[in-house]
């Protein structure tokens, strides 16, 4: 029950929203919907947490032994709960923006929502792809319609890119079901398919190459910082914020548990891949003057961290996944609203034109400074939580010869983080104040009350993990029951 | 039998209606009206009844594949009348003529659909291809239109040839017209008969390497023959080669599965590849068309029970999504990209069904081209020989967005003058109305595909 409300409240009240007359009436539709869809969703976690609420299953197209079936087990409900959580945050956060044609735009904001959670609620592969292109779509007309100057190549690039990958997977998909015993795109039954270990080892090229494009781990990137940039700030909050979430969500529902064999012996390979993107992307960071292309570099860093992890193949390491993928999701929101307001009070988003905002503003200079170190996982942080598990899963990996050296590659990012992160908050919030930044004022009320519900959110996560640890522990050793944690 | 019988009366009907009656308006109610006749009837064979009762030694069979489609051509041909019957009056004096034609036309649907031996084949495949040979060259004064009529003319007779000889190889080999005798080996004979046949049909669906007339073409005629030319009767030429070919051949399919997998794979890179660099929506609808034969040719490398399924809903996915994009095409002063820009803001209900349109050509899930063409690609993967296929496949579906998408980017995201374009509540509805089938054939489309093995499949 839970998860069908979990996607059909987003979806029909975005179709409604579609018909709004006025602006403001479907921005207080949306929000009201969000807020709906997240109370859902808590209430799913605290009240109603009995599996057979968490399930449902419905025949869809019985010739193809499909089935309209969704569940939550621990990954579902934690990333659905992300979703649940950001998106009346990014109303609140944006609600001063206006946006001409707005009934469209939060329609498909809505639509892009329930796209997301049918992602991580469905158990049957052919609905998977269908929700998987349905969060796709109205992303794309987001970016088309509200982005900025050079939207429309940008977009179209990063449209072509996740499309041609996520066909390869339908190829992928369509391979494995028909070796699967008794015909059916069911989780359990992709579990019981007969693959040989050739037909293991290029499918398992076909799905990576999907998620990889959608997380995005080197060289499958190129089309993220353009479209974090040209996208509208709220767009892009969805993107970096829970949509990335989809291909880690990816690689531990679809790919390690069904092609166990091949993950293991293609682990050393995109553990290389993950730890070279993740230098590369913080050297670049660190280069980058526009600070929406930083944090999109950073992005990138971070998800590289978590690909990382997956392939550590441990327990600890799986959590450290798990709970930096809620963590990051709630961060990066955070890092983006920070932006959005430098944005719209000094309509640039230069690093090199900012200066000396602590003295004006010192309230918002407070609050980015602590999401700013969430980022860099500091201890007391909810990342630092996750990041730690992380890289002692990564170096006590049984899984791979080199757990070492990743480790260490990969540890070098923390440094560069911190390098690129407080050199930012340096020269936007301290030093003196220029010409644009002397009239500078502080953040309004229901900012500073969003940001300061993320700051909370991170400390008590940083101080208190053991609730989302708890959620995900189930999803965690059903993952690693099919995966193969030791060298043979 | 139905189908057959009232088409062809209808036909002469609409001959006479002519002179009957000088409105052009009541002329086409009769066709409409015929039609829906056509229709009804169609479906109550699909049902058991049959209104005539020829003994036709087994020349012709009705099963439920066949039947089927023909509800979907005849149904896709109402929806064409419906949505462009006015702008058929535009093409020229004769509306009566037309109306009979495409009758005609239906009744050579009919036959291709369900024939049984050799001769038949030819007698369909003809009776499809003269009358459109007219209809191409139905604007008189247009030099283009005659240039194309003349050009379709003499390639589709030289094709024809080839057919006949083809047919008449076979013959020699095997000692009857019958398909279905089943070749158990490939003799020479049989195996030059088979290559001339496959030929001629690649002509006939615009494979490549024949596909070089369809870009003339499709061009030169008038507009609306143009979306009728491209969805039923390419998709009646589709069921004919299928039939053939599973009839036939399909014992020594391994033998030719080969050629076969190079046309289409041909067919897909020129129909993508070149359908990128049009400036003319119409002419890239052309080549879109060669496109998607090819996707439909994995029918024929497949050539399984998922294939024979697969077709069928891809010719319905593929008919009601290209008649939808001409008939808003034909609205249209100009046909390039640019003509179509910000036809969102002045249009919205023209632009979003098109979108609709577009992206189940395009293949985007949740409309009915997405479940084509995945029924497509799982035929070739559970044929297991041809995953090379597939992937290209994948990757030209992956092109065709580029194409498909250029349109609706100018619809929605780029500005453009306000267009004057006169449309009725009607029409609008009926688009509506298409775009909700499409979108309710993507996501449940066994409400088509339950018909086939509702009554007994027998290809």
């Amino acid at each position: 029950m839970i998860p069908v409300l979990l996607i059909l409240i987003p979806f029909v009240s975005g179709c409604i929203s579609f018909f709004l007359k006025s602006g403001n009436q479907a921005r207080v539709w949306a929000l009201l919907s969000s807020i709906i869809t997240c109370i859902v969703s808590i209430s799913g976690l605290v009240y109603f947490t009995s599996n057979a609420q968490w399930t449902a299953d419905v025949e869809w197209i019985p010739a193809l032994g499909s089935h309209f079936a969704v569940e939550g087990d621990g990954l579902g409900k934690l990333l659905t709960l992300l979703t649940a959580v950001s998106f009346p945050i990014i109303f609140i956060a944006t609600y001063k923006s206006s946006y001409s044609r707005a009934n469209q735009f939060f329609a498909l904001m809505l639509l892009s929502q329930a796209g997301l959670m049918g992602v991580f609620l469905a158990t049957d592969a052919l609905l998977f792809y269908f929700f998987w292109e349905l969060a796709l779509i109205p992303a794309y007309f987001l970016c088309s319609i509200w982005g900025g100057e050079r939207r429309i190549p940008v977009t179209f690039k990063f449209f072509i890119y996740t499309f041609i990958a996520s066909l390869m997977m339908l190829v992928g998909i369509i391979y494995v079901y028909t070796k699967t015993p008794d015909q059916s795109f069911a989780l359990s039954s992709f579990y019981n398919a007969n693959l040989s270990y050739q037909e293991e080892s290029w499918l398992f090229w076909l799905f990576f190459i999907a998620f990889a494009v959608k997380m995005p781990i080197f060289p499958f990137h190129t089309w993220q910082p353009d479209t974090y940039e040209q996208s509208p700030t709220a767009t892009t909050m969805v993107l970096s914020g829970i949509m990335v979430k989809m291909g880690v969500f990816g690689v531990m529902r679809w790919l390690v548990p069904v092609l166990p064999t091949a993950s293991w012996a293609w682990g050393d390979g995109v553990s290389t891949l993950c730890v070279i993107g993740m230098i590369y992307a913080s050297l670049i960071a660190i280069q980058q003057d526009d600070l929406k292309r930083l944090i999109a570099y950073s992005s990138i860093a971070h998800i590289g961290l978590m690909c990382l992890a997956i392939f550590a193949t441990n327990t600890v390491s799986m959590q450290g996944v798990m709970i930096q993928m809620f963590n990051h999701g709630i961060n990066i929101i955070g890092l983006w609203i920070v932006v959005e307001l430098i944005e719209r009070q000094f309509k640039t988003r230069k690093i090199s034109e900012l200066g000396g905002l602590a003295q004006k503003a010192p309230g918002l200079a407070i609050l980015l400074v602590i999401v700013a170190l969430a980022n860099v996982a500091l201890p007391l942080t909810n990342a630092f939580i996750g990041e730690f598990l992380m890289f002692t899963g990564i170096f006590s990996s049984a899984a791979t010869k080199y757990n070492v050296v990743f480790a260490a590659t990969a540890g070098i990012t923390i440094i560069l983080s911190a390098i690129y992160t407080l050199n930012m908050i340096q020269r936007v919030f301290y030093g003196n104040t220029n010409t644009l930044t002397a009239e500078a004022k502080d953040v309004r009320l229901n900012e500073k009350m969003i940001l300061g519900i993320i700051v909370i959110g991170i400390i008590i996560i940083g101080v208190y993990p053991k609730p989302i640890l708890n959620i995900t522990q189930d999803a965690v050793d059903s993952i690693l029951s099919r995966m193969v944690t030791k060298q043979l | 039998m139905n189908a057959i019988v009232i088409s062809a009366l209808m036909g002469v009907v609409m001959m006479f209606s002519g002179i009957l009656t000088k409105r052009n308006s009541t002329v086409r109610y009769i066709a409409i009206t015929g039609l829906i006749i056509l229709l009804i009837s169609n479906v109550l064979e699909l049902g058991g009844s049959r209104f005539f009762d020829f003994d036709v030694r087994n020349m012709l069979s009705f099963d439920s594949f066949s039947l089927l489609f023909n509800t979907i051509a005849f149904g896709s041909t109402l929806i064409f009348v419906l949505l462009s019957g006015k702008d058929m009056e535009k093409v020229g004096v004769h509306v009566a003529e037309y109306y009979a034609l495409i009758f005609f036309i239906l009744c050579g649907v009919g036959i291709s659909s369900s024939f049984n031996t050799l001769l038949m084949l030819f007698l369909g495949i003809e009776i499809i291809s003269i009358p459109l040979y007219i209809l191409t060259g139905s604007d008189k004064r247009n030099l283009k239109s005659n240039e194309a009529a003349l050009k379709y003319f003499l390639m589709g007779s030289f094709s024809t040839g080839l057919m006949l000889m083809g047919i008449a190889l076979i013959y020699g080999a095997q000692g009857n017209f019958i398909i279905g005798y089943g070749a158990k080996s490939l003799s020479p004979l049989m195996g030059a008969g088979l290559l001339m046949l496959l030929f001629s049909m690649a002509f006939k669906v615009s494979a490549a390497p024949f596909h070089f007339w369809t870009p003339d073409v499709y061009d030169g005629a008038p507009t609306v023959f143009t979306s009728f030319m491209a969805t039923i009767v390419k998709a009646a030429a589709f069921i004919a080669f299928i039939r053939l070919f599973s009839g036939s051949f399909g014992n020594v399919h391994p033998q030719w599965q080969i050629i076969v997998a190079i046309i289409t794979a041909a067919t897909l890179l020129i129909g993508n590849i070149t359908a990128v660099f049009q400036q003319s929506v119409k002419r890239m609808l052309a080549y879109s068309s060669i496109a998607q034969a090819g996707f439909m040719m994995f029918a024929l490398v497949a050539l399984n029970n998922k294939a024979s399924e697969g077709l069928i809903f891809y010719t319905a996915a593929y008919c009601l999504s290209t008649i939808g994009v001409f008939a808003i095409l034909i609205k249209m002063k100009d046909y390039t990209f640019e003509g179509f820009n910000g036809l969102a803001k002045s249009h919205p209900v023209l632009a979003g069904t098109n979108a609709v349109f577009l992206l189940s050509l395009a293949g985007i899930p949740a409309t009915a081209g997405f479940m084509a063409k995945f029924y497509m690609l799982s035929a070739a993967i559970n044929n297991g020989h041809v995953l090379w296929l597939v992937i290209l496949g994948v990757i030209c579906a992956a092109i065709s967005v580029y194409y498909y998408f250029r349109v609706i980017q100018a619809m929605y995201f780029k500005d453009g003058e306000v267009q004057e374009i006169k449309t009725t509540p009607a029409f609008r509805g009926l688009l509506i109305g298409i775009a909700a089938i499409v979108v309710i054939l993507g996501i449940f489309p066994q409400w088509l595909l339950d018909n086939l093995y509702y009554f007994i499949p027998d290809l």
